[in-house]
């Protein structure tokens, strides 16, 4: 008699504790509330504004894709023709050289100049919708380094002319080279969408800047030929060590550690300097747009 | 805060620093620094709002009206939580909604239905609630077969039909408009109306920035006048319109 009053009481508390599991688990499954839609929300917003960017950019396919191709490409040719016809200037595979640092400085000049507009050309957005204004920067950035994904191949043709073809660590350090200047230039964008907010003039100084570190940079003339009392401006300058990387992946067969160090601690203060100043300020963007 | 209320401020002032130095740009900044520091220091802040407190109970309509540069519009963006108060606190319960000017947060190259998502998005569903309400959406608007072409291709009145039957879709708690309900022809409008006074069933809050008086008298419950930064009175409609009226034919 106990026993089953037990036994009873037991099952009695078991099929209330199912039932209970059964009800929260109904009212949580349409709600799909708190952390995880604030995650899929931010998923999703990044996923649109991208896809917006890449459909406009890219509205008419192949026409698209091939201008903006065309920028690097007609620039690589001017200075092949300058340096190699006119100016006899020996470097082996040069046209392969200017393609593996042109490349990648078309991401970053794109993004220093684009920049200026992620935030004020969102004015009306800014001034009215709450939603964190950072992806805007995020989703120009992506919507850069897809870019420069895809035209990834169009190098690659350029080293198979010259007997050169991908190799093995390209595995790991295509993806470490992409991450490092996604966080180089999430930073920079982050920092020039912001200023341009309070100095409506930025514009001319940031293309004029980006105009000098091209030329700072080892993208026309190899690092080497640099003596090397000079050595220390591929650090101080920073897009110098990243695109040395890259040239060191796509024409020198082997990327440089220190050179990657170096990169990667310009990431680390780029998006630093980027996130303060975005933090700080972020809050006055509806006043001032 | 008790459980019905939507919105409350409490004692909020908010202050703008108008005429910034650096509105005259970095080379300017630069040129004339000395100058320039000199006028950081003496600048005066602009008072928009001062000591305003209200509360706006859940599903209750009330219309803000005043003079231009009264503080309407700020009192909005404090609302929609993209201004932040200078002193006093805000709360507001649920996802707000603010009803966007012409063909913000649209893009002219992409088609109406693309246009969308991005703007469900932007206003804050994430792709899968947006992909629900889609077709509700694209009905509501009367697009036809315009709703797969590009947005340039659309007229105004298109286009602001488009945002406004995105915006009523969003199912927000509290819904902000400013200043615009003169969307599309009269049908559309007369349609609007409605699908507001289904808000209103559903409990949606509404607050609403207008010069309209006679739509304003219409809609709300309860209407605000905000002179100079300073909530002046609030209360039953027809009473405080005429109460601003007087005020302006004293004037």
């Amino acid at each position: 008699m106990l026993r089953t009053d037990c036994g009873t009481r037991a099952g009695l508390l078991a099929r209330f504790n199912a039932l209970q599991r059964i009800a929260t688990l109904k009212t949580a499954v349409p709600a799909m509330s708190g952390h995880h839609r604030t995650l899929v929300y931010y998923r999703d917003l990044i996923l649109v504004l991208l896809a917006k960017e890449f459909k406009v950019r890219y509205k008419s396919t192949f026409m698209g894709y091939a201008w903006s191709l065309m920028h690097p490409l007609v620039l690589a040719l001017i200075f092949f023709t300058l340096f190699t016809v006119i100016g006899r200037f020996q470097v082996h595979a040069y046209a392969l050289y200017l393609i593996a640092g042109l490349f990648p400085w078309q991401w970053i000049a794109n993004t220093a100049t684009t920049a200026n507009f992620y935030f004020l050309g969102n004015s009306s957005l800014i001034k009215k919708v709450r939603f964190h204004r950072a992806t805007l920067v995020l989703a120009g950035v992506l919507n850069e380094s897809v870019h420069f994904i895809i035209s990834i191949p169009v190098i690659v043709g350029f080293m198979l002319y010259y007997g050169h073809t991908p190799r093995v660590d390209w595995l790991w350090m295509l993806p470490a080279l992409v991450s490092v200047q996604l966080a180089i230039t999430f930073g920079l964008g982050l920092l020039i969408a912001t200023c341009n907010l309070f100095f409506r003039d930025l514009e001319r100084l940031v293309t004029l800047t980006v105009h000098l570190l091209f030329y700072v940079t080892p993208i026309i003339y190899p690092a080497d030929h640099v003596p090397p009392e000079y050595g220390w401006i591929f650090i101080a300058d920073p897009f110098a060590s990243i695109v040395l990387c890259w040239q060191g992946l796509f024409y020198h067969g082997a990327v440089s550690p220190f050179y990657l160090g170096v990169a990667m601690c310009w990431a680390v203060v780029w998006v630093a300097i980027g996130l303060t100043a975005y933090a700080k300020s972020v809050w006055r963007f509806a006043e001032i747009v | 805060m008790s459980n019905d209320m939507a919105i409350r401020f409490d004692r909020v002032t908010k202050t703008y620093f108008v005429d910034s130095p650096v509105a005259g740009g970095f080379k300017n900044l630069v040129l004339h620094l000395p100058s320039q520091i000199a006028a950081m220091r003496r600048r005066r802040p602009f008072c928009a709002l001062s000591d305003v407190s209200f509360e706006i109970a859940t599903g209750e309509c009330v219309s803000v009206i005043g003079p231009n540069g009264a503080g309407k519009s700020t009192t909005l963006g404090l609302i929609a939580g993209v201004l932040r108060p200078s002193s006093g606190t805000i709360e507001t319960v649920g996802r707000v909604c603010p009803l966007l000017e012409l063909g913000a947060g649209f893009h002219s190259e992409l088609n109406g239905r693309e246009n969308i998502v991005l703007n469900g998005v932007l206003l804050g569903l994430t792709r899968e609630e947006v992909a629900e309400r889609v077709d509700e959406i694209i009905a509501f608007s009367e697009l036809g077969e315009f709703i797969d072409a590009p947005l340039r291709t659309y007229s105004t009145g298109m286009t602001s039909r488009l945002g406004f039957s995105v915006a009523v879709h969003l199912s927000p708690k509290i819904l902000l408009v400013d200043e615009a309900l003169a969307v599309g022809d009269e049908a559309f409008r007369q349609k609007c109306i409605r699908r507001m006074e289904h808000f209103r069933e559903q409990g949606t809050t509404m607050v609403f920035v207008s010069h309209e008086m006679e739509s304003v008298a219409r809609i709300s419950d309860r209407v605000a006048l905000i002179v100079a930064g300073k909530l002046v009175d609030m209360g039953e409609p027809s009473r405080v319109i005429e109460s601003y009226r007087s005020q302006v034919r004293a004037a």
